[in-house]
């Protein structure tokens, strides 16, 4: 037995039991453990496998840093690979499982990577296998990538809820410990409002670790909860953002057997604080020597924290090796504990020692073991028989946090680590975070960095704790390594050891960026938060430098791993986006409609009737329909802008490059709005109902963008213009009535003279219905059929649209859905986005007529000159048919001259829609071809070489029905 | 850039309610040469440092905005309504 | 040295150190060329102005460490799916060179040709694809839209059951792919040094000077350097670099976030891009998901970004694969792009003779790395541009001649 529990002792509920299972195998812990303390206490030290040599891993540490005991635990869509042991608290029914070890965590073959490993050094990958160059992808990258990875991530859907929300403060005080405890009360008692988060199960960060500060702990603790303080246990702050934004993740219920279907498992924060303290703490390093990586090994703090929460001992025989007091101050604790201290093994001169062990000055030669620690050699010195060490090289203050917006961690001599300012905009460091050491210490410089954040916001704060000396600490410069031979390992996780990043240095890659991403020493899942000071001191050392030189890779957002689950929140499955639906939807519905998304709009696409075998069936009736009789189609989702004012009719002036000015009341005139590059941005038809107000409709797609775009002109561009906005989109269900019968037929709905001569091709005007509401009636049409749009409140939409469809039963009106928009506006060469694709100007489209030539200013007038937008060989709008009617053209296909090789350089155009079209009897197709609007006629190749096709066709007008527009005016 | 914005009309939003254009560049005169029109549509400083831009209180009040705010420190400096004096 | 698996057996043998991939030389006084900026496309130009054009007098200043620009900051996508001609012929060249890239540079960037599907949700988007796909096939290069049942065979852990925007199928280039990205920067290092280039990190260009019209020297953190060419390749800072001769470029720069989750065994091996909102995602050789979207919309010099960008990215990659609601992000950083006004890239002379200008990368420069260097190259070398590159030109914003493959205009933000 090595490690275990303790008879007495820890913060545990001992009157319980909690069942787990490793690997299978049944266990038992208390409330209180971690799943790491609870293997500990059942003499699990043999945790997982490295990622490249798979060596025997053990827990190093007990925190959010462990770079070793990572799991995967849960099941189905629960599974999470890679879990930290350590911040995993032991629930009943627990399944956890070691990874990257086949056929077990006990016999693992991957380890005979090891024995290869002088060939295996850092970024051997980058000099071989390159040989023949087929075999990359087939041979060696699928060997790489199965021996590559750490746990298996699950491929079904996780059954848990996320949430996000938000919280404003005047203070966020991050991390739990002496200085986060004392910000946080210092703060609270000032009447701040306070939040308080702490990565850990437990508040109250390293005073969990030593008992004497207990009762102390109880005691701000119960205050706390008395006070305007949001207390965030399980709650890490994972980055630092700009306006002093934070985000952290909460684990609501990742501790719970059974998670609550109503509440989420993880909840994401942003936190807007006003003021910031840091009081992360410091991690303590790992010492560098040969085989430090042996199960049985961790860190001091760990190793006191499992003694003292969890009353789990390492092992039977303890070696402390230290650099500095803190091994000093575990060895007594130890001893009194009654455990025995195989050797206190210290580097420098430490503090006096009158325990029973012997103290040793020197440096660890090489730890003796293979899947649990047998004995430590101290270079050129003593074997000691031990199977457990703890080790500590000293602390690096936890400063990712304050690192994460661009400021750069300096060298400081005095503390050998890295700090970062104390102060910055909006964030203090407090406590160990800022380098100090000691309880007391830690306590006064919270509450004194909390007063200093307060008075900075205006508020005023006495200090709930005075000053106090530091813990007397004089920090021991970096380990050198020992020359034993053996890896010493630096970045456990990743199995960089010291040899791999000499070697790096010496191939040039000495720069510490250049390092990490050779050597991938600090890539792993802890970040480097254990090995990056030890590397750094390393490729000090091989480049003849000093580690202030040398410096730290870049500290970036998460601290500690995210979950796609908290960061993606609500918005998953259908719930990904909103959903838009027409104020006709329901109408559509009751008439079978098929949908299609657009957008974010479900728009009818056909209405299937009884017998129709397919889409293409249904749709060629309802074309047909409407050019025979008529038909009803939702056009509802068109933006749709009301606009005011007495310039008006000046700001359209502006907008359109066709003139509005003159537009009469009453009428309704179809325009162009470019892009100031000239190009064309939308279309639609804008309606005069009065001397200052226009009603405009845009296209489906650009509704919020046209809205957007017209705001910024009103403001931005002409202020000075009487002009007012509003979007009306959702105000208003409209319908096209189209086809020969549609008069007749709205005739008998509308209270009004729909004559040619009194409602005339373009009229526009606000009708009274006979049901008694007023609608907008605009005279025009999209299919080329004597057309009609009726806009009505959208409440009533539903109602008139049954109307219609009643009234014109005995024309045979059908319901028409975006497919059959789609073939008639084809059949009569009408664009969409479709050929407004952002790289066509009006006259590709041939529409050249509509920009104007006499307005002094429009947006877009000034660059539509340029030679490429007039250059003769520019794509222009034409038909095609196919000479053979039974070949169908798709959209997408290339155009070809006739017999021209199938090159990119012989590429003439290409098919922007397609359509059967019923009318017709034949495929017919819309496209922009080079020169095309003087080409009609010829013969050519509608390529398209995904469907193996080559359909000879003809360049045809792009006008299929009606050229002479007699159905419009009819 | 900052996760809040101090709109002048709606008080400190979150960045996610604004929708950035690009630099706030007054339009040429209509009858400005052509290459001018090329530079306000094509050209930038794009410095590192401070820049006025515009952006939309798109999920808020509407209004388009002038946002004075440094490149390299993601700083807002001022938000003033783009229409000048008028709100 | 050659690398091989016998040197890496006898390394292994002897114990001995390898030697530096790339010499560490002091600048001289004076260079045919001067290459700004040692990322990806400056080491590329000055390995084959080296390799191709014979010019040897070369030097790359770098203001920080070698390959610290964007090439070590994207997400190691290769793909040649460009539709417009301009662009089709210069990635499709890019794409080969790939291909041949480590047998060329002896180094092994771990090229691999995985594939790249790019999700369809609509018919129009269906339809934009096809058109794309034609493009591609016209000039040769591989492309097939794949069905829905197609789609589901190679990625079955996709949402086709549940999706607001359900999968119609995709388009999808086999031999796009991804490469680790570093190595691409160290494979150019070293073999431009090997063949005479110098390679100078950690010296930072501050001033350029002229006379009579021509380039004559450049001011540095490391003094003052002498050269008979300029070649300008910091995309990001393109607008410092360029002001620094007067020039106002069509370019802001954008920050653009990227992410990579913690290692994890085999789960995907393809390159997929949503289609109905901005994500895409690949994984590593290390066995990390690396994955993106859409630039933060800003101007940005700060190399990172802000967390609504990743709270979009994670609930499009959930509403694509509901499974990775479970795994974790492990980092996020960003890199500053040089986003030009009409998406696409310049390399192009400039009002100075001897002034070169390689710039406007938007978010696809990684892609094109082996042939912005080739011809970037060929434009300094022989003072004419590559065919594959003339379209690249700077005057086309002022001439009307845009390469804009979205069709979003003169916003950059929008590309």
């Amino acid at each position: 037995m090595t490690s275990h529990r303790l008879p007495t002792g820890g913060r545990l509920d001992r009157s319980r039991r909690v069942e787990f299972s490793f690997d299978g195998k049944q266990l038992a812990g208390h409330p209180g453990d971690t799943l790491a303390s609870a293997l500990l206490a059942n003499g699990q030290r043999l945790m997982a496998r490295s990622f490249k040599y798979h060596r025997p891993r053990g827990v190093v540490t007990a925190g959010s840093a462990e770079p070793n005991a990572l799991m995967t635990i849960g099941r189905e869509g629960r599974t999470e690979p890679n879990t930290r042991a350590t911040m995993v608290e032991l629930y009943q029914g627990l399944e956890a499982h070691s990874q990257n070890r086949w056929p077990s965590l006990d016999h693992d073959i991957g380890a005979l990577n090891g024995l290869l490993s002088r060939f295996l050094g850092a970024g051997f990958y980058y000099k071989t296998f390159m040989w023949p160059a087929s075999f990359w992808e087939k041979v060696y990258e699928p060997i790489i990538r199965r021996a590559a990875g750490l746990g298996r991530a699950t491929t079904l859907q996780d059954p848990d809820r996320y949430e996000k929300t938000w919280a404003h403060c005047d203070l966020l005080v991050i991390g739990a410990g002496a200085a986060g405890l004392a910000a946080a009360l210092t703060a609270a008692r000032a009447g701040a409002s306070v939040v308080l988060a702490d990565e850990g199960m437990e508040l109250g960060g390293g005073l969990l670790s030593d008992p004497a500060a207990w009762p102390q702990l109880t005691e701000i603790l119960a205050e706390l909860a008395t006070l305007n303080v949001r207390l965030l246990p399980r709650t890490t702050v994972f980055g630092w953002y700009d306006g002093n934004v934070f985000g952290a993740v909460e684990r609501v219920q990742k501790h719970l057997a059974a998670p609550s279907p109503d509440a989420p498992v993880e909840r994401l924060w942003r936190i807007a604080a006003r003021q910031a303290v840091l009081a992360t703490g410091a991690e303590e390093r790992p010492q560098v020597f040969a085989g430090n990586d042996i199960p049985g090994i961790m860190t001091a703090s760990a190793t006191a924290s499992y003694l003292h929460r969890q009353a789990v001992a390492p092992g039977q025989r303890t070696t402390i090796l230290t650099q500095g007091p803190a091994g000093f101050a575990l060895a007594a604790q130890m001893e009194a504990l009654g455990l025995e201290v195989a050797a206190l093994v210290s580097l420098g001169d430490g503090p006096s020692w009158q325990g029973k062990a012997p103290l040793i000055r020197g440096i660890p030669g090489k730890a003796i073991g293979g899947k649990s620690l047998k004995a430590l050699q101290i270079e050129g010195g003593a074997r000691i028989e031990a199977d457990a060490i703890a080790m500590s090289g000293g602390f690096s203050p936890v400063i990712h946090l304050a690192c994460h917006r661009g400021t750069r961690p300096v060298w400081s001599d005095a503390r050998q680590a890295f700090l970062a300012p104390v102060e910055q905009e909006g964030l203090l460091i407090a406590g160990a975070a800022a380098g100090l050491s000691g309880h007391a210490a830690c306590l006064g410089d919270g509450a004194a960095r909390a007063t200093a954040a307060l008075a900075r916001i205006g508020l005023r704060a006495t200090p709930a704790f005075g000053p106090a000396p530091e813990d007397t600490i004089a920090q021991p410069p970096l380990g050198a390594l020992g020359k034993t031979k053996g890896k010493k390992f630096v970045d456990y996780q990743n199995d960089v050891h010291a040899r791999d990043l000499i070697l790096a240095a010496a191939e040039g890659y000495a720069d510490a960026e250049l390092a990490k991403r050779y050597t991938t020493s600090g890539m792993a899942t802890d970040q480097g938060k254990l090995g990056n000071i030890n590397a750094a001191a390393i490729l000090a050392k091989a480049r003849g430098t000093t580690i202030a030189e040398v410096g730290l890779t870049t500290f970036r957002p998460f601290y500690t791993p995210v979950s796609f689950g908290a960061l993606a929140g609500t918005s998953r499955g259908h719930d990904f986006q909103p959903v838009r639906r027409s104020p006709l939807h329901g109408w559509a519905e009751s008439l079978g409609a098929e949908f299609v998304e657009t957008g974010l709009w479900y728009r009818s696409a056909w209405f299937p009737r009884a017998g129709e075998t397919g889409w293409r069936q249904s749709v060629d009736r309802e074309v047909l329909t409407v050019r025979r009789a008529a038909g009803l189609c939702d056009v509802s989702t068109l933006g749709k802008i009301e606009i005011f004012g007495a310039d008006a009719a000046e700001f359209l002036n502006r907008i359109y490059s066709n003139g509005f000015a003159k537009l009469p009341v009453g009428r309704a005139r179809y325009g162009l709005m470019l892009r100031e590059d000239g190009f064309i941005y939308d279309d639609g038809t804008t309606s005069r109902l009065g001397e200052d107000h226009f009603y405009m409709t845009t296209t489906t797609a650009l509704a919020a963008g046209v809205m957007t775009h017209l705001e910024f002109c009103a403001q931005a561009l002409w202020p000075d213009l009487d002009v007012r906005l509003a979007s009306a989109t959702d105000q208003w269900a409209q319908m096209a009535v189209a086809g020969p019968m549609a008069r007749q037929i709205l005739q008998r709905i509308v209270d009004t003279d729909l004559s040619n001569e009194a409602f005339p091709f373009m009229a526009a005007r606000e009708v009274p219905l006979k049901c008694g509401i007023t609608g907008r009636l605009f005279r025009i049409s999209f299919s080329g059929e004597l057309a009609y749009e009726l806009a009505v409140p959208a409440g009533y939409g539903e109602a008139v649209a049954a109307a219609i469809m009643t009234a014109g039963a005995p024309e045979g009106i059908c319901a028409y859905g975006s497919e059959a928009l789609a073939v008639l506006r084809i059949e009569k060469g009408h664009v969409t986005h479709a050929e407004i694709n952002g790289t066509v100007v009006p006259a590709d489209l041939g529409m050249g007529k509509m920009v104007s030539t006499v307005k002094p200013d429009f947006i877009g007038k000034h660059l539509l000159d340029r030679e490429g937008l007039t250059d003769p060989a520019r794509p222009q709008l034409v038909g095609v048919v196919p000479l053979d009617p039974a070949m169908p053209l798709r959209t997408g296909s290339h155009v070809l001259a006739k017999g021209a090789e199938a090159t990119l350089e012989n590429d003439q155009g290409y098919l922007t829609s397609s359509a059967h079209s019923p009318h017709l009897g034949h495929s017919i197709a819309l496209a922009l071809v080079a020169g095309g609007s003087q080409r009609h006629g010829e013969e050519v190749v509608v390529w398209d070489g995904l469907n193996d096709a080559a359909i000879p066709a003809r360049l045809t007008s792009p006008v299929f029905i009606d050229p002479k527009n007699e159905k419009l005016h009819a | 850039m900052a996760s809040l914005i101090p709109c002048p009309h709606c008080g400190p939003r979150p960045k996610e309610e604004f929708t950035v254009r690009g630099a706030a560049l007054p339009r040429p005169a209509p009858n400005a040469p052509v290459a001018e029109w090329q530079a306000h549509v094509y050209l930038r400083e794009n410095p590192r440092g401070d820049y006025a831009e515009h952006w939309h209180h798109s999920g808020g009040c509407r209004r388009w905005l002038v946002v004075n705010r440094n490149t390299a420190t993601h700083a807002v400096h001022s938000v003033t309504d783009a229409a000048g004096e008028r709100p | 040295m050659r690398y091989s698996a016998l040197s890496v057996l006898l390394n292994g043998l002897t114990g001995k150190a390898p030697a530096p991939a790339w010499r560490s030389p002091a600048p001289k006084a004076e260079y045919d060329v001067v290459i700004v900026g040692g990322g990806g496309h400056g080491l590329a130009t000055a390995y084959y102005l080296a390799k191709e054009f014979g010019i040897t007098n070369v030097a790359v200043l770098e203001k920080g460490y070698v390959g610290s620009g964007n090439i070590g900051r994207n997400t190691t996508i290769i793909r040649s799916n460009y539709l417009l001609p301009g662009n089709n012929p210069f990635y499709e060249l890019s794409m080969k060179l790939w291909e041949g890239l480590e047998q060329d540079f002896n180094f092994n960037a771990m090229v691999s040709q995985r594939g790249v599907v790019n999700l369809i949700h609509s018919d129009a988007q269906r339809d934009a694809y096809r058109r794309r796909g034609n493009a591609m096939r016209l000039h040769g290069v591989d492309a097939e839209i794949l069905d829905r049942e197609a789609v589901r065979k190679i990625l079955p852990f996709l949402d086709f059951d549940n999706a607001r925007f359900p999968i119609k199928g995709a388009i999808r280039q086999r031999r796009g792919g991804t490469v680790r990205h570093d190595a691409v920067a160290w494979g150019y290092a070293r073999g431009a040094s090997a063949r005479g280039v110098d390679i100078i990190p950690h010296c930072e260009v501050t001033a350029i000077r002229q006379h009579n019209g021509s380039v004559t020297e450049v001011e540095t953190s490391r003094g003052t350097i002498r050269c008979k060419r300029l070649a300008l390749a910091t995309a990001g800072h393109s607008g410092i670099t360029a002001a620094m001769v007067g020039i106002t470029l069509p370019i802001e720069t954008h920050a653009l976030q990227a992410y990579v989750s913690e290692g994890l065994k085999p789960f995907i091996d393809t390159v997929v891009t949503f289609g109905a909102g901005h994500f895409y995602l690949s994984q590593s050789d290390k066995g990390g998901l690396v994955f993106g979207g859409d630039i933060e919309g800003y101007n940005s010099y700060a190399q990172r970004g802000n967390l609504a960008n990743i709270e979009h990215v994670a609930e499009a990659g959930v509403a694509m694969i509901p499974a990775l609601s479970r795994v974790r992000v492990l980092r996020a950083w960003a890199g500053v792009m040089d986003m030009s006004m009409d998406g696409s890239p310049i390399i192009d002379k400039t009002h100075l003779p001897n002034l070169y200008l390689n710039a406007g990368w938007c978010y696809g420069g990684f892609k094109a790395t082996p042939a912005s260097g080739l011809c970037f190259a060929h434009l300094i070398a022989k003072d004419a541009p590559h065919e594959v590159a003339r379209a690249f030109r700077l005057d086309r914003f002022a001439r009307g001649y845009l390469i804009d493959e979205k069709g979003q205009g003169a916003q950059p933000n929008l590309h």
